[in-house]
């Protein structure tokens, strides 16, 4: 038996990070019993799996949570609580996750107030015509300023927060209110017939070793059962099914799947890959007339060159980077060769958290060590021959006389800070070629938004915004647009000898600011040599900062005699554990450390 | 190269006083020792160790510790006597036992030589009384002259060890100490940076900056200096801090370095021997009493040891070997590890002047390889 419609309610969650939506989620799971006190025990944040997902306090994948509620007026509903990323380099898995659902609650912190992720995320529930509820949480907090934090949402967002629901999600105080406020202001599903042939969205999918590709789904029209052939709309691929069910958020086997409802197939699908996020799923024999309106691809913004730094590990990489893709169509990866680094793979990411999220991942999963390249937009070289090329790699560069001119993409970034930080935070700006678009106060708060060169924020302007504002300030983007800029590649010579890995293409006012910063850290973080060592950052020909790293005076242990050896051969089987982890340039040992310090560039 | 020999080295651990800079395995009782039960343990151990190493031709013995001139000349007789009881012991070979200049008298070392001793290694340490009291010893200059003379008299060999680079030294004054020094006429002189270790006096001195030593440069320099005076006086350095009269070099230490076998008896001593043609590493209990008990309950004192493999060999070979200006038998290198050193490596070392290769067969490095000789063998063994 499906439920009827009209009492199903599918809602996701928007919060910016640390405001509580993972605990106000537990809580929600706990409150209508769809796991016991034993199964929740000893657990937070039970809807992140990966150990990332909850060190991290962040969501990467999507998942629904089916909840049975009897509301105070007696009747029986089905709630599918739709947990969507928060982060911005998984804004298109929150766009997908949104659209498959009707309603939406904002969770701000009622002592912190709007923060700008909220902000970004919310806006998108408003574009996918969610009906809001607000929800104040952390109430008991003696910071907690309800009606301030209530102002700042109507005049911030511009939504009504008179009826706010005001809730302790720690403590459990005003849980309930939550529960009752989905079910009378949240609207069913608005349209759903069982009547009509299967219609449903896949929403997302993950590899699970052994049932293979799980897909997540949401039922528009039809009824999606165990045993019936399906047929992807978009790829055309056509599937047996063989199981349905739904997450509780436990994986429960049922035999279908209604309308107006979430859940979950399994149909021997062999990768993440083979299923396209916002594709239609019909039945084979009695398909649909009309496909939902298709969602585009996640493209990747930032890539990098991953490389192992045992070079004999190449074909673990290989394996492991397979595996992940098998469960993040959004990464994807193809095989690059260093003159530095040996064979590695450049990778491209939504963002730069997915790209440390991956990098995580394959070193704890995969017990892989890894050397990152310096992370890299995707620029556009328009050529001499009216052609135009993306480059994903510096090191790629064409020559720079076959070049009329580059593009780089540009970002729209919101800012939200207390105002003490707020000048140190426009010279961070400033310093990276941002161009200012609004300055405007949210109650004590700035809210600084401003265009940026990509290129300038994905070396570390997120840890500077922090560490400038000692974590208070918010920061989120959204890719605008390409535009011209007078880019140049730099290259850092390591006793005269060019290390790819460490090129990079910067604009022409900044390069000699962030060669000598380069410079001057390499110098610190390559170890002395027997001999002394050149450091340079060159544009082309001209060199353009120098540092040298002066030669090992005296390093040799005056008296060893026989009982000595034993002692000197572990220290010198340490110092060959230690070369394992540097990659040799000409004569110079670099430690892979190196590489990923290097890029980060520091403002001062 | 010859064969490297096989050595008998002889712990004795005890001093009179603890030496702030000393991390050797040396104790200070305010008992007497009962020397006959430690000549009782020696000859136990030394004949167990006989029973692994089979039968052997010693190539040189040596007495150290601690201060083996706190041993009675009769003691030094029985462990010598109990050495040629169990290996074959030639006439001639070289017999060294260290002695302090605090410790010595004219009727003991006479004792010592009878004994069968027929060179002195002397801890002179420095030439002034100041630097002597830094360094805690119970000498002044005067007996240390007074011990020279004597062991010149009554040893056919002397060596003596001075400790520079002390907080404060200057390449002109340390210059004119070592002039002093050769001036007594030892054939060969073993001369050490003063470093600090752990668990040392000093260390705990230093890290509370009560004193500082040279830094890298200015040691550089000081080692600068000691190759130029020595070099200039007939006593070159056959290995980074010893240095002699060609064909005084010390016949104990050359195993050590050339990488051949050894077997250590005594408290904290250490031995490596070829065993059932793998080399193996043994070392004994360092507390003396703990040491004797174990001796007599079992034989021995050996607490522990390892076999070697190809790779550890070949590591220990060359951290040892590239010490010595004669440099190492490359063939050799690959016998042990079943692979050449890497030419690429060797070219870049040879080409910023840290390395040369001698003929064919050998490699040594430069006076420049040998100040950062602990970095140059790292970046050839990897």
């Amino acid at each position: 038996m499906t439920t009827p419609i009209s009492h199903i309610r599918n809602f996701s969650i928007v919060a910016h990070i640390d405001h509580g939506k993972s605990t106000l989620a537990d809580r929600l799971i706990q409150m209508t019993g769809a796991l016991d006190a034993r199964e929740m025990a000893g657990k937070e944040q039970v809807l992140d799996n990966m150990d990332i997902e909850r060190e991290r306090g962040i969501t990467i994948k999507a998942q629904t949570v089916r909840l049975n509620y009897t509301a105070k007026n007696g009747e029986d509903y089905i709630l599918n609580l739709i947990d969507t990323p928060g982060h911005v380099d998984f804004a298109y898995e929150v766009s997908r996750s949104l659209a498959a659902c009707e309603g939406s609650l904002l969770v701000v912190d009622a002592s912190q107030g709007v923060e700008a992720q909220t902000l970004a995320n919310v806006y998108q529930a408003i574009d996918n015509n969610h009906e809001i509820v607000v929800v104040l949480n952390k109430i008991d907090l003696p910071a907690a300023e309800p009606e301030r934090v209530k102002e700042q949402i109507e005049e911030v967002i511009g939504l009504d927060a008179s009826d706010a629901v005001m809730i302790s999600a720690k403590t459990g105080i005003g849980i309930e209110d939550v529960l009752e406020a989905i079910v009378a202001r949240l609207p069913a599903p608005r349209v759903g017939d069982a009547t009509k042939p299967l219609k449903a969205m896949l929403v997302d999918s993950w590899y699970d070793a052994y049932l293979g590709v799980i897909v997540l789904v949401r039922v528009i029209d039809g009824v999606l059962k165990k045993g019936q052939t399906i047929r992807m709309m978009g790829t055309g691929a056509r599937y047996p099914v063989e199981r349905t069910g739904f997450f509780t958020p436990k994986m429960i086997q049922a035999d279908e799947i209604g309308p107006g409802e979430f859940g979950f197939i399994t149909a021997s699908i062999k990768e993440v890959a083979d299923t396209r996020v916002g594709d239609t799923i019909t039945e084979d024999r009695k398909p649909t007339a009309e496909a939902l309106p298709g969602f585009k691809p996640a493209q990747p913004v930032v890539f990098c060159g991953l490389f192992p730094v045992d070079a004999a590990d190449f074909e673990d990489l290989r394996a492991a980077v397979g595996k992940l893709r098998l469960n993040d169509a959004s990464f994807s990866y193809e095989m690059e060769t260093s003159a530095a680094l040996g064979f590695g793979f450049r990778c491209g990411f939504l963002g730069l958290l997915h790209l440390e999220i991956i990098q995580e991942r394959l070193e704890r999963e995969f017990d892989l060590d890894l050397i990152a390249t310096a992370p890299s937009v995707v620029y556009r070289m328009n050529l001499l021959d009216g052609t135009q090329k993306e480059l994903h790699n510096p090191a790629d560069m064409p020559d720079v006389m076959k070049i009329t001119s580059i593009e780089e993409p540009w970002i729209r970034a919101t800012i939200l800070t207390p105002d003490e930080y707020l000048g140190s935070i426009l010279k961070l700006c400033q310093d990276r070629r941002g161009v200012q678009v609004d300055l405007s106060y949210v109650g004590k708060r700035a809210m600084l938004v401003y265009d940026l060169p990509l290129n300038e924020v994905v070396f570390d302007f997120y840890d500077r915004l922090k560490s400038i504002s000692k974590g208070y300030a918010s920061f989120d983007y959204h890719l605008t647009d390409y535009k011209e800029g007078d880019l140049v590649k730099m290259s850092i010579l390591v006793n005269d000898e060019p290390v790819d890995a460490l090129s990079m293409l910067v604009h022409r006012m900044a390069a000699e600011k962030r060669g000598r910063t380069m410079c001057e850290k390499l110098k610190e973080l390559i170890p002395q040599h027997m001999f002394k060592i050149p450091i340079q950052a060159a544009i082309g020909g001209r060199i353009i900062a120098r540092e040298t790293i002066s030669a090992l005076r005296k390093d040799v242990t005056a008296k060893c005699y026989g009982g000595d050896v034993t002692r000197k051969r572990k220290l010198l089987e340490k110092q060959k554990e230690g070369k394992k982890r540097m990659r040799q340039f000409g004569k110079v040992d670099i430690p892979q450390e190196a590489f990923i310090q290097a890029l980060k560039m520091g403002d001062n | 190269m010859n064969d490297p020999g096989f050595g008998v080295y002889v712990h004795w651990p005890f001093c009179a006083a603890k030496c702030p800079y000393c991390d050797f395995n040396s104790h200070v009782r305010h008992q007497p020792v009962d020397q006959p039960r430690f000549v009782q343990a020696f000859e136990r151990e030394l004949a167990t160790m006989r029973e692994r190493t089979g039968p052997r031709t010693v190539s040189s013995i040596f007495i150290g510790g601690g201060t083996p001139s706190l041993m009675l000349p009769g003691t030094v007789e029985a462990v010598l006597a109990a050495v040629a009881r169990n290996w074959d012991v030639p006439d001639g070979i070289e017999i060294t036992l260290e002695a302090n200049p605090s410790s010595v008298e004219a009727g003991r070392f006479r004792g010592y030589r009878a004994a069968g001793v027929n060179r002195v290694s002397l801890g002179v340490q420095a030439l002034n009384d100041a630097d002597l009291r830094f360094l805690g010893r119970l000498h002044d200059v005067e007996q240390s002259l007074h011990a020279i003379g004597l062991a010149r008299e009554i040893f056919p060999r002397l060596s003596f060890d001075l400790i520079y680079a002390r907080p404060g030294q200057t390449p002109d004054a340390w210059a004119a100490e070592l002039e002093q020094a050769i001036s007594h006429a030892a054939d060969h002189l073993s001369l050490y940076q003063l470093t600090i270790e752990e668990g040392t006096r000093f260390h705990a001195l230093y890290a509370a900056k009560k004193f500082q030593i040279p830094d890298a440069d200015h040691a550089a320099d000081l080692y600068t200096v000691t190759q130029e005076v020595t070099a200039a006086r007939g006593l070159p350095a056959y290995e980074i801090s010893n240095h002699a009269q060609p064909g005084a070099e010390s016949r104990h230490n050359l195993i050590y370095w050339r990488y051949g076998e050894y077997v250590g008896v005594g408290p904290g001593a250490h031995g490596r021997f070829m065993e059932n043609g793998r080399r193996i590493v043994t070392f004994t209990e360092k507390n003396p009493e703990n040491w004797l008990d174990l001796v007599e309950s079992r034989g021995h004192g050996v607490i522990g040891g390892e076999v070697l493999t190809r790779e550890e060999e070949a590591d220990e070979f060359l951290l040892m070997g590239l010490r010595l200006t004669e440099g190492i038998d490359l063939a050799r290198y690959e016998q042990l590890s079943g692979r050449s050193l890497s030419g690429r490596r060797i070219a870049i070392l040879q080409e910023e002047g840290l390395v040369s290769p001698i003929g064919n067969s050998r490699l040594r490095a430069t006076q420049q390889g040998m100040i950062v000789l602990d970095a140059l063998v790292a970046d050839l063994a990897r």
